[in-house]
C-alpha cells in the first residue's frame, strides 16, 4: 500500500512538474513567435491565445474567399456609425480632396498620402464578403491599394510587428499584426462596386481586412502607426475593441 | 434485456474516471456555449440561407424577440442590452474547452475500448426489435433492471453515439465555418454547407438538437433516479442491486421520490 502511494505521489509529482514546465515552454515559444494576442490576458486569455495561435499557424498566408461578380449583394448594408464629426463634414463638403493618410512609427519615411497619392500606387479589385460579428453579411467588390504598397512606400522596418490605424471619428482605432498588414487582400479601399466608396461604407478611405470580422475594417482612416509593441497604445490591449469588451483578433 | 457491456464486475464504477471528468467539463462548456450563443443570436435574431444575409434581405425565418442592436427591425420598440463582447470571448473559450475535452475523451475511449465495449451496440441490440423493447419499457415506466445499472441500453447507445459522432462534429464544423480566417484556409468548410449564412442557420439548428438532447437526457436521469444517477456520474458509485426495484410494483410513482 505504502509503495503504491509513494509511486503515485512520484508519478503525480512528475506529471505536475512536466505539465507546468510544458506550459512555461509553450508560453515562451508562443511569445517568441508572436502567437499571443495583445488581449491574451485575463479570464479569456487562454481561449484567445489558442484561437490566435492556431490561426497564425494555420492561416498566415491563406486567402479569403473571392466571389464571382454575380454574387455581389444587391442590397449591401451600411452599418450605422456615430454621427460624423465636424472635421469629417468639412472634408466631405470639400469632396475629400484634402483628406490625408499619415504614417508614422517604425517607417523610414514618415509622412502622409492624399487619396490621389494612394490611388497612384498599384491597386486591385477584389470581391469579398464582409461579415459582422452580429451575424449578417454581404458581398461587394472592393477596390483599393494593398496596405503593403503604402507600407513599402513608407519604408516599413523589418522589426515592425503591428500596424495601428485610426479613424477620423473619435476613439475608433484598430490594429493588425504583420501577417494581416502585409497580406495581399488587406487593402486601403477607396472604391466599391465600380464607383467611389460611399461614405456609409467607409468612404473616402477604409481599411478592408477580409479575413477578420467587419469591425476590424475601420472606416474613415486618417492615420497609421507602425510599431513593435501595442503596450503604449490606449490601455495596451491592442485596439479600441478589447477596451469595449470585444476580442482584438476577429478572425475567430 | 440484452446489453452490450461487461456486467461481470459489480465492484467496478458505473462510469470510469475519464467519462465522469470529461462529462462534467463538457457540461460546463456546453452551458457556457449555450448561454453565450443565445446572447450572440439576440444581436441578430434573423436567419438566412445561402452566402449572404442582412436586414435588407428576406430572412429564412426570424425569432420573434427584440434584438440587442437597434439596426435590426424586430417589431419591438425597445433594444435589449448588448452583451456580445463577453459572450463572444466566452463562446470561443468554452468551444476550445469542449473540443479539447472531446478529443481527450475520444482518444482515450478508442484506446480503453469504451466505445467498443459500452457504446457500439452488440449484435443483439442492432435490431429495431431491441430498440422498440427499450422504448416500450420506457413507456411502461418500468425501472432500469440490474443489467442497466452497469451498461447502456440500445436507445441510450444510439442517443450517445449520435451526440458524440454526429451532433458534436456538426456543431464544431458549422461553427468553424463561421470563422472568416478558418474559411480562408479551408474554403470547403463553408462552401459544402451552402455558404456563410447557411452555416450560421445550421449551427443554430444543430445547437437546438443538442439542447433537445440535454433536455431529454436530464429528464431521463430524473425519471430513472436522480440521486443514484448523479452519484454514478460523480463518484462512480452504484446502488447495491437489491436497492434497485426489479418489478414495476416497486416503482416509485413520483419520479423525484428518493430511493436509497
Amino acid at each position: 500500500m505504502k509503495s503504491i502511494t509513494r509511486r503515485r505521489l512520484i508519478t503525480t509529482g512528475i506529471a505536475a512538474t512536466a505539465g507546468v514546465a510544458g506550459l512555461a515552454v509553450a508560453d515562451r515559444l508562443a511569445q517568441r513567435y508572436g502567437l499571443v494576442p495583445p488581449d491574451g490576458c485575463g479570464v479569456y486569455g487562454p481561449g484567445e491565445t489558442l484561437t490566435y495561435a492556431a490561426q497564425r499557424l494555420l492561416t498566415r498566408h491563406s486567402l479569403a474567399r473571392e466571389f464571382s461578380r454575380g454574387m455581389i449583394s444587391k442590397t449591401p448594408f451600411a452599418n450605422e456609425t456615430a454621427p460624423p464629426s465636424d472635421e469629417f463634414k468639412v472634408h466631405q463638403a470639400a469632396g475629400f480632396k484634402d483628406w490625408r493618410l499619415a504614417i508614422d512609427g517604425m517607417v523610414a519615411r514618415p509622412g502622409s498620402f492624399s487619396i490621389a497619392d494612394i490611388k497612384s500606387l498599384p491597386f486591385k479589385s477584389q470581391i469579398t464578403e464582409i461579415a459582422c460579428e452580429e451575424g449578417w453579411s454581404y458581398i461587394a467588390e472592393w477596390i483599393g491599394t494593398p496596405l503593403v504598397e503604402v507600407l513599402r512606400e513608407a519604408g516599413v522596418s523589418p522589426q515592425a510587428r503591428y500596424v495601428v490605424y485610426y479613424s477620423i471619428q473619435k476613439d475608433w482605432w484598430e490594429s493588425v499584426d504583420m501577417a494581416d498588414a502585409l497580406h495581399p487582400q488587406t487593402i486601403l479601399t477607396w472604391g466599391m462596386n465600380d464607383g467611389d466608396l460611399p461614405v456609409g461604407f467607409g468612404g473616402p478611405l477604409r481599411l478592408r481586412v477580409p479575413r477578420q470580422l467587419g469591425y476590424k475594417s475601420v472606416k474613415y482612416i486618417i492615420r497609421m502607426t507602425v510599431t513593435d509593441s501595442l503596450k503604449s497604445f490606449g490601455k495596451g490591449l491592442g485596439s479600441a475593441s478589447p477596451e469595449a469588451g470585444y476580442s482584438w483578433y476577429a478572425g475567430i | 434485456m440484452s446489453t452490450a457491456s461487461s456486467t461481470s464486475n459489480p465492484e467496478a464504477p458505473r462510469h470510469t474516471a475519464v467519462v465522469r471528468v470529461t462529462h462534467w467539463i463538457t457540461f460546463i462548456a456546453f452551458l457556457a456555449l449555450l448561454i453565450s450563443g443565445a446572447e450572440i443570436v439576440v444581436s441578430h435574431p434573423r436567419f438566412y440561407w445561402g452566402e449572404t444575409g442582412n436586414v435588407m434581405m428576406k430572412p429564412l425565418f426570424t425569432i420573434p424577440i427584440a434584438s440587442s442592436r437597434d439596426t435590426v427591425p424586430t417589431g419591438y420598440n425597445y433594444v435589449m442590452p448588448d452583451q456580445n463582447g463577453w459572450s463572444r470571448y466566452l463562446h470561443f473559450q468554452a468551444a476550445w474547452l469542449a473540443v479539447l475535452t472531446g478529443l481527450f475523451y475520444g482518444i482515450s475511449s478508442v484506446l480503453n475500448g469504451h466505445f467498443r465495449k459500452d457504446l457500439f451496440p452488440a449484435r443483439a441490440n442492432r435490431t429495431w426489435k431491441a430498440f422498440w423493447e427499450v422504448i416500450a419499457k420506457y413507456l411502461r415506466r418500468a425501472p432500469p433492471d440490474a443489467v442497466e445499472a452497469h451498461s447502456y441500453n440500445a436507445v441510450q447507445q444510439i442517443a450517445y453515439l449520435s451526440v458524440i459522432f454526429v451532433l458534436f462534429p456538426m456543431v464544431i464544423w458549422t461553427g468553424l465555418a463561421l470563422s472568416p480566417s478558418f474559411d480562408s484556409a479551408v474554403p470547403l468548410a463553408v462552401n459544402l454547407l451552402g455558404g456563410r449564412q447557411s452555416a450560421r442557420t445550421l449551427h443554430f439548428f444543430v445547437s437546438g438538437a443538442l439542447l433537445l438532447f440535454l433536455a431529454v437526457h436530464v429528464a431521463m436521469v430524473i425519471l430513472s433516479g436522480f440521486r443514484s444517477r448523479m452519484r454514478a456520474m460523480i463518484t462512480g458509485g452504484v446502488d447495491a442491486p437489491e436497492a434497485i426495484p426489479s418489478t414495476p410494483a416497486q416503482l416509485p410513482i413520483l419520479p423525484l421520490q428518493e430511493r436509497s
